[in-house]
């Protein structure tokens, strides 16, 4: 989608909608395979394990789409696309693929759907996915909705049920595309849970030509320069994260939240208007426009649970939020909270931590 | 050199409030701004501009109080500021969007043919990122997102060297003009307006474009009718589980609070309580 709607809502709600013949064609739900350096995004195999789901409900295939230059990579990719839920793969494969870049990426998945028509198309919403989503859907002319936290089927309608956050607001909204094919939508890396692997499925490989050469495409790569990855937080994939809001008041007091993090080995993550004020660098912002999590424990302090925090990281399997509102919207997803001040909470916290793992270790 | 900058204003998200009895947002009062990462697109134009020679158009398709938001952008060094506003535009889609605003910057180029066109990243709102790919298809311009430097513009060779935030690294690209750039947060810092443009902002007469001026004829291509999405509820996120299980503060010492819910932690999950035992050693 979508820039919000403030002005009319389509009423979709009357009624069935009739799709032309010509677009009930459009059979299938496809995930772009998303490929760097020889690596899968895993935000790939996340929307195979939400589209097997959606395929499952309609009754079609669920398909794996692979671009990459030849060799022995995509072939793998393709496999283990299978092993994560893919009946089969549409395989394009090109010298001039061999790194991403928007013009030819285009073009193939563009000619990709074109020839096998899907009716849904889902792609991970990183800066590939949404550098290609955003110009495959004006390509095709059809609805992409970005960034979504739910995927759904609207049976009545046999269509795509995309949910995301609504503006500034503690809501959620679904979006359809109604009579355009194929229903394309976005998902952030970790919204969705990663499927069971299973290395004994097989699947069969549709090939496709590309039909571009070197000569014909603008951009060039010059140079990767990969990214040093011990300077980067790495929140995404941290097992325990803790997390401060602007309940925390200044730079001063959010020292709390480090000694905390500090303890247990875990990342510190942070509300928006945190980051906004400068105390934490940007990778560090959970939620909508920062970071999705999933750790097995989420400590937040002193953040109130918007909803654009809470879609980054209610993925946690153990949430423990404390806030001196007893209202505060975080206590309605929290596994525990303490309604307290944050400033005393969390050096007890810190102090009962220590001693904790004090006495595991002497019990060894 | 002629450079067109799109931009939106926007609800100031940092001072926008939930109503904490129906959780509605209050947007009465909340300020309008210039959507924040449009302005590390202008600030590059600007650079640019002040390097290479050349002039600065700024757009915007949105109602007739988006001429504020075009206002500070002259003051910033903009030259130009085109507002593109009509009733039809209403309930626009990224793609109905990108539309008009492709149109308008085709538009523009007629007077002054276009070499770069840059937009902001996404916006704070909408949050898509798909209007400026959008704008550079249906343009046929390059497409270069997530720009964190401008490495190099050659005006005699039409070429631009850039570095592009990838996934896992960065990629240095080179392409030609006429290209679209969206550019990363945090790649510039904008600029203070100066008095001149201050003034010159105060009093700058902007152009005002509605549909046809545009150069739009087709209304089934933008506002509702151009827009393949449709919103068709708004609801509250579900509860996750239940309500949080709340500790007892009864006893106030935030000593016997921390302990309490250590003890559950751990009882109630003891794998993770493992899973932290094991960080002792
Ligand atoms: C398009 C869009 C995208 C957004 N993306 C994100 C995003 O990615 N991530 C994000 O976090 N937000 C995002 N937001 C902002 C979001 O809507 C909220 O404004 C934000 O999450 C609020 O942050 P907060 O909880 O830290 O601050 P507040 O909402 O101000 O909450 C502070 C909390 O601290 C509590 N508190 C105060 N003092 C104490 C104390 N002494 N001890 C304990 N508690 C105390 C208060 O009771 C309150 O609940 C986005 C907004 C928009 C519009």
């Amino acid at each position: 989608m979508s820039e919000e709607k403030r002005v009319p809502v389509k009423k979709a709600g009357k009624g069935k909608y009739e799709l032309s013949e010509q677009l009930k064609a459009y059979k299938g739900v496809w995930v772009f395979v998303e490929h760097e350096r020889g690596e899968v995004h895993p935000v790939s195999w996340e929307l195979l394990g939400e589209g097997r789901k959606l395929a499952d409900t309609l009754g079609v295939p669920l398909s794996g789409v692979v671009l990459g230059a030849p060799g022995l990579a995509t072939r793998r990719f393709c496999e283990e696309a299978f092993f994560h839920g893919a009946d089969n793969c549409y395989l394009m494969e090109d010298a001039v693929l061999n790194n991403y870049r928007n013009q030819p990426f285009t073009k193939g998945l563009t000619d990709l759907v074109n020839a096998y028509q899907p009716e849904i198309l889902l792609l991970g919403a990183t800066t590939q996915g949404r550098d290609l989503a955003g110009s495959v859907a004006t390509t095709l002319k059809t609805g992409l909705t970005a960034d979504c936290t739910e995927l759904n089927i609207d049976m009545e309608n046999r269509s795509l049920a995309a949910s995301r956050p609504t503006f500034g607001g503690s809501l959620l909204c679904t979006i359809l595309t109604l009579n355009y094919r194929p229903q394309m939508a976005t998902v952030r890396p970790r919204v969705m849970a990663l499927p069971d692997r299973d290395n004994r499925r097989l699947g069969s490989i549709v090939e496709h030509p590309l039909g571009l050469i070197e000569a014909d495409i603008v951009t060039k790569v010059l140079e990767y320069i990969p990214d040093n990855r011990q300077d980067k937080p790495q929140l995404a994939f941290a097992d325990i994260i803790v997390s401060g809001g602007r309940g925390m008041k200044n730079p001063d007091n959010f020292q709390l939240i480090w000694d905390l993090a500090l303890m247990l080995g875990a990342e510190v993550g942070a509300s928006r208007p945190v980051v906004q004020a400068g105390w934490v660098e940007a990778d560090r912002q959970v939620g909508q426009s920062g970071k999705t999590v999933r750790p097995k424990l989420y400590i937040a302090a002193g953040i109130s649970g918007a909803v654009q925090h809470r879609v980054g990281m209610e993925g946690a399997d153990v949430i423990i939020a404390i806030n001196n509102d007893p209202n505060a919207p975080i206590f309605d997803f929290a596994t525990y909270g303490i309604v307290g001040n944050a400033m005393t909470i969390l050096p007890a916290l810190t102090q009962a931590f220590k001693q904790r793992l004090a006495m595991a270790k002497m019990a060894g | 050199m002629h450079i067109v900058v799109c931009i939106k204003q926007v609800p100031d998200s940092a001072q926008i409030r939930v109503h904490p009895v129906t959780n509605t947002i209050m947007r009465q009062g909340v300020p309008a701004i210039v959507n924040p990462y449009d302005l590390f697109s202008l600030e590059e134009a600007l650079r640019l501009k002040d390097v290479h020679g050349g002039r600065v158009t700024v757009i915007t398709m949105g109602p007739p109080q988006a001429e504020a938001a075009l206002r500070k952008c002259i003051a910033f060094g903009a030259d130009e500021a085109i507002l593109v506003t009509d009733r039809a535009f209403a309930g626009a889609d990224t793609l109905a969007t990108s539309y008009a605003l492709a149109s308008a910057i085709t538009q523009i180029g007629k007077d002054q043919a276009v070499d770069m066109v840059f937009a902001g990243k996404q916006t704070i709102d909408g949050d898509t990122a798909q209007v400026g790919p959008g704008i550079a298809k249906r343009m046929d311009l390059q497409l270069l997102t997530y720009v964190s430097q401008v490495d190099a513009l050659d005006l005699m060779t039409r070429t631009v060297r850039v570095q592009r935030r990838a996934e896992g690294g960065v990629q240095v690209l080179t392409t030609k003009l006429p290209c679209l750039v969206t550019m990363l947060e945090g790649s510039n810092e904008m600029r203070f307006a100066s008095m001149d443009n201050m003034f010159r902002a105060a009093r700058y007469q902007l152009k005002v474009w509605d549909r046809v001026a545009a150069g739009i004829d087709d209304v089934g291509k933008i506002g509702l009718k151009g827009s393949p999405t449709v919103v068709s509820k708004v609801f509250a996120p579900q509860a996750r589980t239940q309500r949080a299980e709340i500790i007892d503060t009864e006893s106030g010492e935030p000593r016997d609070i921390a302990l309490t819910l250590l003890s559950k932690l751990f009882t109630q999950h003891p794998k993770l309580g493992e899973a932290i035992s094991k960080r002792a050693t």
